[in-house]
């Protein structure tokens, strides 16, 4: 009885929070407006300079992961953002006071983010593809990209989770994305490691974003992807359960 | 008036690092009553509320509600109780009907959508249900709160400073609805910091002063403990809630707009 009412209660307070999603659009479009003037920015502007090393492939290929990852960096700001929003206007303790499973008031969040972010990067390759990316990959490798960008988006949106239970002001609450969102500049996101100096180079090479975009770059060209891919599992992996054990302690302890 | 109890709360205690909030409870509140905790801003109200509402876990003591023990079978307190919380607790970006279903469909109830209707024609927010509650006067936010309450007639609701932050008008409505929810047998139990409100609603006052009740009783009881009345004549004179009630209260049969 339990298990079929969780998953009733995940599909109602999903809908439900789908809804808050319709209903404010502006937020799918504020969340592709920053990836979308980098994009514009470095394609148009940097992009001449830049010696992004690879003899084929326009630089709008070489940058499109990156922007990609800002955009879902954006997008899960929002997710703290509603999920504040429920909390300091009292639903949250409305829902845990009722028989609902508590697991399906975090869970119906982290499926809306799933979908907003899904939007949000449609929107993204749809101007990217306007600008002149192309990509040979075929439905296996695009399925591939589809699967690390879902991985990378669900451990985002836990860490997202944490703020949004814990900040006292809403600005507080979306704060959290910044360092996300200027993470991949430290990375090969924008141009190659090699020609950073020894430290910035040992960090950039070091960090996440760094694995996370090589093997999406490697996928949509058709690239063999080599361990980038294991590495970039791992720190997703990680993350999400680190951002997952921390986001469901402190939701039990607000709740008794 | 029967004398099963909805709410049997016994030695119950509760502290947030060294300071104690609730030293050694004990409550009972009758089924089919009106029960009203008077108390200061920081008495422990809403702690003991949220105690029984499955919020927070008591430090010591028991809480039965309705026959169910919150610390051992939080989910079938879960569906006997309803809370209403201090700040109404509607989804602003729903509309009203929206919120009222949305609980119905948590509470697993067959018909969401009836006992929308249902409960919107009681609380007379038929108009207004097309509306975003964020459009809503303070009144209609609070009706709209306890209408989401009542899905699946609980049998304890449990009001938690239902009028604060209310006009009077707003106030009178909300004193009205609980009227109408005590004809109906149904048990509630409201905190206040008003003594007005214990006075016209209630059954039955407990007191709750540094942690533990103070006194209790019904208002003619409450009223025994002190020296009778010294019987004095004093002019009458109306009081500013009279006057506002008398100038605004015209326009009370179209308040809904």
């Amino acid at each position: 009885m339990s298990a079929a009412y969780a998953l009733g209660d995940v599909v109602t307070l999903t809908g439900r929070s789908l809804r808050h999603v319709t209903r404010s659009l502006d937020t799918i479009i504020t969340t592709t407006v920053m990836p979308v003037a980098f994009l514009l920015l470095f394609v148009y502007v940097f992009g001449g300079a830049v010696e992004a090393g690879s003899a084929t492939g326009s630089y709008v290929d070489y940058l499109l992961p990156g922007i990609l990852l800002i955009t879902v960096a954006t997008g899960v700001s929002y997710t703290a953002f509603r999920l504040f929003v429920d909390v300091k206007g009292g639903i949250v303790e409305r829902f845990a006071s009722m028989p609902v499973s508590r697991a399906a008031v975090l869970w119906a969040h982290v499926l809306t983010s799933l979908v907003a972010n899904a939007l949000s990067l449609v929107i993204v390759l749809v101007v990217a593809l306007a600008i002149g990316f192309r990509s040979g990959a075929g439905a296996l490798a695009w399925l591939a990209v589809a699967g690390m960008l879902l991985v990378f988006t669900l451990a985002l949106t836990w860490v997202a989770v944490i703020p949004g239970l814990t900040a006292s002001s809403l600005d507080g609450a979306t704060a959290f994305s910044y360092p996300l969102i200027f993470l991949p500049f430290l990375s090969s996101a924008f141009v190659p490691t090699s020609g950073m100096p020894g430290p910035v180079r040992w960090f950039a090479e070091h960090q996440p974003v760094t694995s996370i975009v090589d093997t999406l770059r490697a996928l949509l060209a058709e690239q063999p992807v080599g361990d980038d891919v294991w590495v970039a599992l791992a720190w997703c992996a990680a993350l999400l359960v680190v951002a997952y054990v921390v986001a469901v302690r402190l939701f039990t302890r607000k709740l008794g | 008036m029967t004398t099963t109890a909805a709410v049997e709360i016994t030695g119950l205690t509760k502290a947030y690092g060294q300071h104690q909030v609730l030293t050694g409870v004990d409550l009972t509140v009758r089924a089919g009553t009106v029960h009203a905790l008077l108390g200061a801003n920081g008495a422990g109200k809403t702690t003991l509320v949220r105690i029984l509402a499955t919020l927070l876990r008591a430090d010591d003591g028991h809480v039965v509600v309705a026959g169910h023990d919150v610390a051992t079978h939080p989910r079938l307190v879960r569906e006997t109780i309803s809370l209403t919380g201090q700040f109404a607790a509607v989804d602003e970006i729903l509309t009203g009907r929206e919120n009222v279903s949305l609980v119905a469909r948590l509470r697993h109830l067959p018909t969401p959508g009836a006992v929308a209707d249902e409960l919107l024609t009681t609380f007379g927010l038929v108009e207004a249900g097309g509306r975003r509650a964020s459009t809503y006067s303070g009144g209609m936010r609070r009706r709209l709160d306890i209408a989401m309450s009542l899905v699946g007639r609980p049998e304890v609701l449990v009001l938690d400073e239902p009028t604060t932050g209310l006009d009077p008008q707003a106030r009178h409505e909300v004193w009205r609805t609980v009227r109408e929810l005590a004809e109906t047998g149904t048990t509630v139990l409201l905190t206040t910091q008003y003594l007005e409100e214990a006075e016209q609603l209630a059954d039955r006052v407990s007191i709750l002063h540094q942690g533990t009740v103070a006194a209790e009783g019904t208002v003619a009881d409450l009223k025994a403990l002190l020296p009778p009345a010294e019987v004095t004549y004093v002019e009458k004179q109306p009081s500013l809630e009279e006057v506002f009630l008398a100038v605004v209260g015209t326009a009370r049969a179209g308040a809904e707009r």
